[in-house]
């Protein structure tokens, strides 16, 4: 990482970090929102991104972490920040389990299996055997978290800073893998598998863990979410969240780790933009947001970017040169 | 903690000297206005129930027509939360702190509804007249600032096992109901009003999903299980698939409808009136589609405001009519509250309304609340369809 | 057992909707090596077409006709327009363009026609068939749908056109060295997908009762069922259709309830689908490295 890269890195957290003292409690936690959702965007990405495998039941593994964080604090009285690493244990090993058939299935087939996955998930968590501990229909309702150690802030902004460390560390974590030798037969496979096996990888170890570790993102995601919303619901993971995944990462960018955060943006912000637009037909509005998007950064927000940053340093360069 | 903003601007509110000259606000109201919230589905599959949100916009625009509510317009605020949860949390706090209404009012569903129950209550603005028939509602002792409006599905459930207690106690109960909170709930009404004897009287349940594309196979084994009678808690599509499907495949049963599709217009046309006839089902609004009320001045009343205010809705669905009654019972509870526009004194109106009748209802149904009853229609009558029409039988059961 | 042969004429009569929405996901996969998610929406659009004509007072096969051609125009318009410029982004940016559409689409019918469900007609007679078991209509939908179903197979199969369409989709390069025009073959397969859809469509409405949400369920079960017969076979995707509605009736009757039906025939279906990879029917597919 250049050294500038790091200084406008440093820059930027220090932006997020004032946020909440800028901004009402009511946008904090919006903000908290799409940092989860970035989170969320993030794991889809390592697995649709960077390894090349399509996930149209990613909202599945988001629902598990958030009844995951929801039935620990509700039923076992687990301390909520204590419920991230079951979600993500839980969500590690059911991503890895599920990574495992999947591997037989490529293209369409994987997008089949993984969107059955997305579909039957709200069903089961409805299905009345378990109702015990999802509360069927009803969902749960939890609490929400104070700010410990008595510290000077409210409960938006003490969730909304929790939800940045996790995001940093998750993002840190996300960037160490993938310029590491993981990360590497992750591009490796997704660009020609043959060739990636010729070379020594593991691909089926490499693919099966990379959905695990794509579903631990989700699931960690998930689990804030809970926390931040304060309720879980059947209703509130049905296959449209697994398809509006896809759509972040897809207009953030694919295979880029910002490109998370641009789509959590995206996500959160543009329907409602939309709604604000026409109470008629705001899916409609929504519509044409996602193809002007589409149409103007087809590598994504994060693409586009990097364009834009390419062209800026070439004509620095021009400039001091000139001089 | 998070209360202190509020509590300084209620202080700074209570301090200035124009507000204590009788005339008290809480923050969404003035001299001028009264600031209203909502949110809706205007988006996704339950894009349908946009309709009542619509439309109570409309009628709002209608009162600020002809001159507001004591001299007060009002503003209406109403998001689209797509019937998700956590877009509902997310669209009432932007309401209740960056908007800063008065109050929230019919959001729609039980999982959105869920979702803000204990937020609306910590905050202490009113949660008013929500729009779905879960008992919870009626809750004012540890939910004092929540409060239900339509009859409450349980309460229908009983009425329906009543029904066939007295009139065929040997009947065999086949039931078919929606796989979420409201078709477990209607259930549960039923299943309480049999006693102990719904484990005998109930030979089969099935569900079904919204996604599902028709009902055909669970009535087909519904109609395999030897049931005689059957209970039917579905929407208005699926209702229409079942009185069909009931009837294509020979199976005459005595069928209940639940009162969430006894429009004619939108439900039993499509089915076909003549597979719809013996239908038993209950009531608290007129059905505008039922032509028994077609000269009915009030009917014509919303026909009218429905050509002027909101063009683009549809006559034959009962969504506009449900939202202009409602709108009628908020109007009359903003009458009584004066110049009183605290948060504390529209509850304290929404909790005294005595028999209140909006047009729009059946004669005999009346609204009622009090400070221990915050369950506001708690009546219905039985109906039966004829083949043409709804024909009310039998007395005004429940309070 | 009589139980159990009327769930499966239901489940027959149900597979027919699937059945006939997956050709036209085969056709579309066919023309552009695409799923195209926004399929059912625009059957979905065409059919309010067709309501609205026979709504005015057209007779129902003129309409029906005429709901064809438009289904095929509006399919071509959207490729040329809306698909082009997106040609050469990544596959997925394509997807998130059909995802948009079908929003759009959704939102748009829903404004116009309203949500309320409305009473499609249909060409059949009124009289249920098979001792009440399947009506006339439910029958007659899955005759038209075997017959779209030869049709399509004699335009693959037989005609000069339907070669050139197949050889634009699974190697553009080499088909346009040998002289085929790709893009209006794209923008033909479009056309072709919603012209089959909008058929699909006026076979679904008096099933299940027109609204904008229609196809939206309807869309889950065809995808399986094109995917399940493989994809790039049209009578597999008929069968993959009869074999999604007949096993979770059965299913959802019989075995588990009704609860977690649709989840269990997916278990399944992805079950047979580890073993093997490309669908009952598809073609195996080989890597060339």
């Amino acid at each position: 990482m250049s050294r500038r890269q790091l200084i406008l890195i440093a820059l930027l957290l220090l932006a997020a970090c004032a946020l909440p003292f800028f901004v009402s409690n009511y946008r904090t936690f919006q903000f908290t929102l799409a940092l989860v959702y970035s989170i969320a965007l993030l794991g889809l990405n390592l697995l649709t991104g960077y390894n090349g495998q399509i996930s149209l039941g990613h909202g599945a593994f988001y629902a598990i972490g958030a009844y995951c964080a929801a039935i620990l604090m509700d039923q076992y009285g687990v301390p909520y920040w204590a419920t991230l690493p079951v979600a993500a244990v839980v969500c590690l090993v059911a991503g890895f389990l599920f990574g495992l058939p999947a591997l037989r299935l490529e293209g369409l087939y994987l997008a089949l299996a993984t969107f059955a996955l997305g579909v039957s998930l709200p069903a089961l968590l409805k299905y009345h055997h378990l109702e015990k501990w999802t509360g069927g229909v009803q969902g749960i309702v939890i609490n929400k978290p104070e700010a410990p150690f008595g510290l000077p802030l409210n409960a938006d902004q003490w969730l909304y800073f929790f939800t940045l460390a996790v995001a940093v560390l998750m993002f840190v974590l996300a960037w160490n893998m993938l310029r590491g030798r993981v990360g590497r037969a992750m591009v490796a496979i997704r660009d020609h598998h043959i060739a990636a096996e010729a070379m020594g990888v593991n691909t089926a170890m490499v693919k099966s863990l990379t959905f695990g570790v794509s579903a631990m993102y989700t699931g960690i995601a998930g689990a804030l979410g809970a926390i931040a919303i304060q309720y879980v619901a059947p209703d509130s993971f049905n296959f449209f969240l697994s398809i509006m995944f896809l759509v972040g990462i897809v207009v953030g960018g694919l295979a880029s780790i910002s490109g998370a955060i641009y789509g959590a943006l995206f996500i959160q912000f543009v329907p409602n933009i939309a709604d604000e637009i026409s109470k008629a037909a705001p899916w409609a509005i929504f519509g044409v947001f996602m193809i002007g998007f589409v149409y103007l950064m087809p590598m994504g927000v994060a693409g586009a970017v990097r364009v834009a940053m390419a062209r800026l340093s070439r004509m620095t360069q021009n400039r001091q040169r000139s001089i | 903690m998070k209360f202190v903003p509020i509590a300084a601007l209620l202080a700074v509110a209570l301090a200035s000297p124009a507000a204590l000259a009788q005339k008290k606000y809480d923050p969404g109201a003035n001299d001028k206005v009264i600031k209203i919230g909502n949110t809706n589905p205007y988006s996704g599959p339950a894009s349908a129930y946009g309709q009542i949100g619509k439309s109570i916009g409309a009628y709002w625009k209608m009162v600020n027509d002809k001159g507001g509510i004591n001299g007060r317009k009002i503003e209406w605020i109403s998001y689209d939360d797509g019937y998700s949860p956590p877009k509902t949390v997310e669209m009432a706090r932007k309401l209740v702190e960056q908007d800063q209404v008065l109050f929230v009012f019919q959001p729609l569903g039980t999982p959105p509804n869920s979702a803000i129950h204990r937020y609306m209550n910590a905050k202490k603005v009113p949660h008013l007249f929500v729009a779905t028939g879960a008992t919870k509602w009626n809750d004012p002792k540890n939910f004092p600032w929540t409060m239900g409006w339509q009859p409450n599905y349980q309460t229908e459930g009983r009425i329906y096992a009543e029904h066939i207690l007295k009139n065929n106690p040997k009947a065999k109960v086949g039931v078919l109901y929606q796989n979420d909170d409201y078709g477990k709930d209607y259930l549960k009404g039923f299943r309480d009003g049999l006693g102990d004897r719904a484990a005998s009287m109930i030979v089969k349940e099935v569900s079904y999903e919204t996604s599902d594309p028709t009902v055909d196979s669970q009535i087909v084994q519904l109609q395999a299980s030897g049931a005689d009678t059957f209970f039917n808690i579905t929407t208005p599509k699926f209702a229409a698939q079942a009185i069909r499907k009931a009837y294509d495949t020979g199976w005459k049963p005595m069928h209940y409808l639940n009162n969430v599709s006894t429009s004619i217009g939108s439900v039993l046309k499509p089915a076909g009136l003549e597979k719809a006839e013996g239908l038993i089902s209950t009531q608290y609004l007129k059905e505008q589609t039922d032509e028994q009320w077609k000269d009915d001045p009030a009917i014509k009343e919303w026909e009218a405001f429905m050509k002027k205010y909101y063009p683009d809705g549809d006559l034959l669905s009962s969504f506009p009519l449900y939202g202009y009654t409602v709108a009628q019972t908020l109007h009359q509870v903003l009458k009584q509250a004066g110049d009183n526009l605290t948060r504390a004194n529209i509850m304290k109106q929404a909790a005294s309304l005595k028999d209140f009748r909006p047009d729009t209802m059946l004669p005999g149904i009346r609204i009622n609340t009090s400070a221990t009853d915050f369950a506001p229609i708690e009546s219905e009558q039985l109906v039966r369809f004829d083949g043409q029409q709804w024909r009310r039988f039998g007395p005004i059961i429940g309070k | 057992m009589e139980a159990f042969l009327h769930q499966v004429l239901a489940g027959l009569a149900t597979g027919g909707i699937y059945a006939s929405l997956a050709l036209a996901l085969v056709m579309i996969y066919q023309a552009t090596h695409l799923v195209n998610f926004a399929q059912g929406e625009l059957a979905m659009f065409a059919t309010y077409f067709a309501w609205s004509l026979i709504n005015a007072g057209m007779p129902y096969w003129p309409a029906f006709l005429l709901t064809v051609v438009f289904a095929f125009l509006l399919g071509v318009l959207i490729e040329r327009i809306i698909i082009r410029p997106v040609e050469n982004a990544p596959v997925l940016a394509v997807v998130v363009v059909f995802i948009a559409l079908l929003v759009i689409l959704n939102s748009v019918t829903g404004w116009i026609f309203s949500y309320t469900i409305k009473t499609f007609p249909s060409p059949f007679p009124a009289e249920p068939i098979f001792g009440q078991y399947m009506s006339a209509h439910e029958a007659g939908a899955i005759g038209v749908t075997l017959v779209v179903l030869l049709l399509l197979y004699a335009f693959f199969r037989f005609t000069p056109l339907g070669l050139a369409m197949r050889a634009a989709a699974q190697n553009p390069d080499s088909a346009r060295l040998v002289g085929i025009r790709v893009g209006w073959m794209l923008a033909l397969g479009w056309g072709l997908a919603a012209a089959i859809g909008s058929v699909a469509g006026m076979m679904v409405a008096p099933i299940v009762f027109l609204d904008p949400n229609m196809m939206g369920g309807v869309l889950l079960y065809a995808f399986a069922a094109a995917l399940v017969g493989g994809i790039d076979n049209p009578a597999g995707a008929v069968f993959g259709g009869f074999l999604v509605g007949v096993l979770e009736n059965v299913l959802g009757a019989f075995v588990i309830g009704n609860e977690l039906k649709l989840a269990v025939a997916l278990v399944l279906i992805i079950g047979v689908l580890v073993v093997r990879p490309s669908g009952f029917f598809g073609k195996v597919f080989v890597a060339r490295v």
